[in-house]
């Protein structure tokens, strides 16, 4: 198990380093990043040439990559578009985008695993049959969508949530956003809880479970649920990395200030300080969660040892 | 959720004369999208305290769909039992409650599935899953029933019980995870044990090890015993009697060394002769020709009939009843006569 665990961390070394180095000449694919600063105004020669060479964009790329990981290693993570650092917009930005993926994950487990469950275990009945068309219809619904019409008619119309998010972002005003955030995985967890409850309540275990006289809540909470619900943990344990990263269009619709935003504005400002930044910090936290989730894997299935 | 039943034995059961089971006429059918298939057409059969029965068939006798419909296990829908009773220490289990037949599943009669691997909880470990009949039909602690899957674990011989009580049933061999699933059967000492195929996915060395050892307890508390197998060779030396089920129905009963001697319907000579033997080594291996009926469109008359080397005209129009051959043997067979003769 440890030397497991050890593997895995020495082989999340050259993920990190690709992961990096794609964003890293991604961003510098996308412009000058100094004349950009000026906005519509030409920039004064000089001027110009003095912040290209203080932020070394005059070095070549290799080098610009390696200065930059050297900072990331004591900590610097660069300058941001309006002069903050960017671990400074850091620590504002992730601990609301934590709050908002709690909120979703909590939604997608609670709700998705719910719905899955009854339905899996009344195939065919009418439960099933309505969650189904329902969570075809959230998938096939883009974010965009179902985020501008719930802000429209659970904030504006009813005034029932709030319709944006203040700075603070407490965990109340972040509901809806977080349903917005949560609803395609919410549809994933239902049909996959639906597909493997139904699958392992033909198991053969479960009827020796039956045949021990055991009351039918404890055949369904202790033997069917406790082998169903392996996959779904270990998807839900994924999705946090993805939420994470992912609540881009969520964070734009409801003017919440966190990772997806700050990322959009460093896009949009070409700011390569920040757009690394929080994409290499996001892969981290992707790469751990999936560590994590293939750890957790094998306390759930005793018949997984990793050596 | 717990409930403590009392060891009480029923003061009919096992008393001569009043059988610890009996099955009469029961009809079990499956409605599948295909349409309605006939399982069990008309099943009985008894079973008294220390007694075992062996009910052999092939696949899709509708052996074990009966025991599943005894134990209150069918998968329902599509199976339903459509009529018959099921009396067991003097109640007919069909007219309880499903709480009142949850009482008795476990406790009073217990089943032994064929594969122990697919039958067990893979993540849950062997001890809980003892200590599991205890809790729920006892309301004993976590504790001492753990100490009773030790305990248990013991009984059916299994080597290191105290050290191997907290491991899953994929550490196990195959032969040890059949014993789990016998210990867990007798638990709670039921009157009554079902064994579907018990010994079929196991090496034969260990078949017979497993066999003596459910023979064993069976003698020593003195259970009564329904065999269901496909193996005519593991009934020969363990059972007192046999009903041998072709369709949904006994086609004949008889007590094990008769039947073998003499058999009394063509479809038993045929799967007697179906085995192989040392004093004909060389001769091609008899048997039975054709397969074995759809359920969907059982065959009118016998349902024998298209595969009997002996079916005449009425074998094709008339459902054969089953003859009484002496007293404690029947034959379904309209020319059972022909048969015990030939």
């Amino acid at each position: 198990m440890g030397r497991y665990v050890i593997r895995r961390l020495l082989q999340m070394i050259p993920v990190f380093i690709g992961t990096t180095l794609l964003i890293f000449i991604m961003v510098y694919a996308l412009g000058d990043p100094v004349s950009a600063l000026f906005g519509d105004r030409a920039p004064d020669p000089a001027t110009a040439a003095q912040i290209r060479h203080d932020l070394h964009l005059d070095e070549p790329l290799w080098k610009q990559y390696l200065l930059y990981m050297a900072g990331i290693f004591t900590g610097n993570f660069g300058t941001a578009f309006n002069g903050q650092p960017v671990t400074e917009l850091m620590r504002t930005a992730f601990p609301i985008t934590v709050r908002l993926t709690i909120v979703a994950i909590l939604i997608e487990a609670v709700f998705g695993v719910l719905l899955g469950v009854v339905s899996g275990l009344r195939r065919r009945g009418w439960v099933d049959t309505a969650v189904l068309v329902l969570t075809l219809v959230v998938v096939s619904v883009p974010t965009f969508v179902t985020g501008y019409l719930l802000q429209l008619l659970l904030g504006v119309r009813w005034g029932v949530a709030p319709a944006t998010v203040s700075a603070e972002a407490p965990f109340n005003e972040l509901i809806v956003p977080g349903l917005v955030l949560a609803a395609v995985s919410l549809a994933y967890v239902t049909r996959l809880t639906r597909t493997t409850v139904a699958e392992n309540a033909r198991a053969d275990y479960v009827r020796t479970a039956v045949a021990k006289g055991l009351p039918r809540h404890r055949v369904v909470g202790r033997h069917l649920l406790r082998n169903s619900l392996i996959p779904v943990v270990t998807f839900l344990g994924t999705d946090i990395g993805a939420l994470m990263g992912g609540a881009l269009v969520t964070e734009r619709i409801f003017n919440i200030h966190g990772v997806g935003y700050q990322l959009y504005q460093g896009i949009l400002r070409q700011n390569s300080p920040t757009v690394v930044g929080f994409v290499t910090i996001l892969v981290i936290i992707f790469l751990i969660a999936n560590l994590l989730v293939d750890l957790l894997y094998a306390v759930l299935d005793p018949r997984i040892r990793y050596a | 959720m717990t409930t403590t039943t009392e060891k009480s034995v029923n003061p009919q059961a096992g008393k001569a004369g009043t059988p610890l089971l009996e099955v009469r006429d029961l009809h079990v059918e499956f409605r599948t999208r295909d349409g309605v298939a006939k399982a069990v057409n008309g099943v009985n059969y008894s079973v008294s305290a220390g007694e075992t029965l062996a009910v052999l068939g092939e696949s899709g006798s509708g052996k074990s769909v009966t025991a599943q419909a005894i134990m209150g296990i069918l998968d329902s829908p599509p199976g339903f039992v459509t009529q018959g009773q099921i009396n067991f220490q003097g109640r007919d289990l069909l007219k309880l409650s499903e709480k009142e037949r949850r009482r008795i599943r476990g406790a009073k009669m217990a089943m032994i599935f064929q594969d122990a691997l697919s039958s067990l909880n893979p993540v849950l470990t062997v001890g809980y899953q003892l200590g599991e009949m205890f809790r729920v039909h006892q309301g004993m602690s976590r504790k001492d029933a753990k100490a009773k899957a030790i305990e248990l674990m013991d009984r059916v011989r299994i080597p290191a019980a105290r050290e191997r009580v907290n491991d899953y049933p994929h550490q196990f061999s195959g032969g040890m995870r059949q014993r789990i699933m016998i210990a867990m059967a007798l638990a709670l000492e039921p009157d009554l044990i079902i064994a579907d195929e018990p010994t079929t996915a196991l090496d034969v060395t260990v078949q017979a090890q497993v066999m003596d050892l459910l023979a064993e307890l069976q003698r020593e508390y003195h259970m009564g015993l329904i065999l269901i197998t496909h193996d005519l060779g593991v009934v020969a030396d363990v059972a007192d009697k046999i009903a041998v089920m072709y369709a949904g129905r006994i086609v004949e009963t008889a007590p094990v060394h008769e039947l073998y001697k003499q058999p009394a319907h063509p479809y038993t000579r045929g799967l007697l002769d179906s085995i192989p033997r040392l004093d004909q080594k060389g001769q091609e291996l008899y048997a039975i020709k054709g397969l074995p009926p759809n359920l969907l469109r059982i065959p009118s008359g016998c349902a024998f009939n298209p595969r009997c080397p002996m079916a005449q005209d009425v074998c094709r129009t008339d459902i054969p009843v089953l003859h009484p051959v002496t007293d404690s043997r029947g034959s379904a067979c309209h020319f059972w006569k022909e048969t015990l003769d030939g």
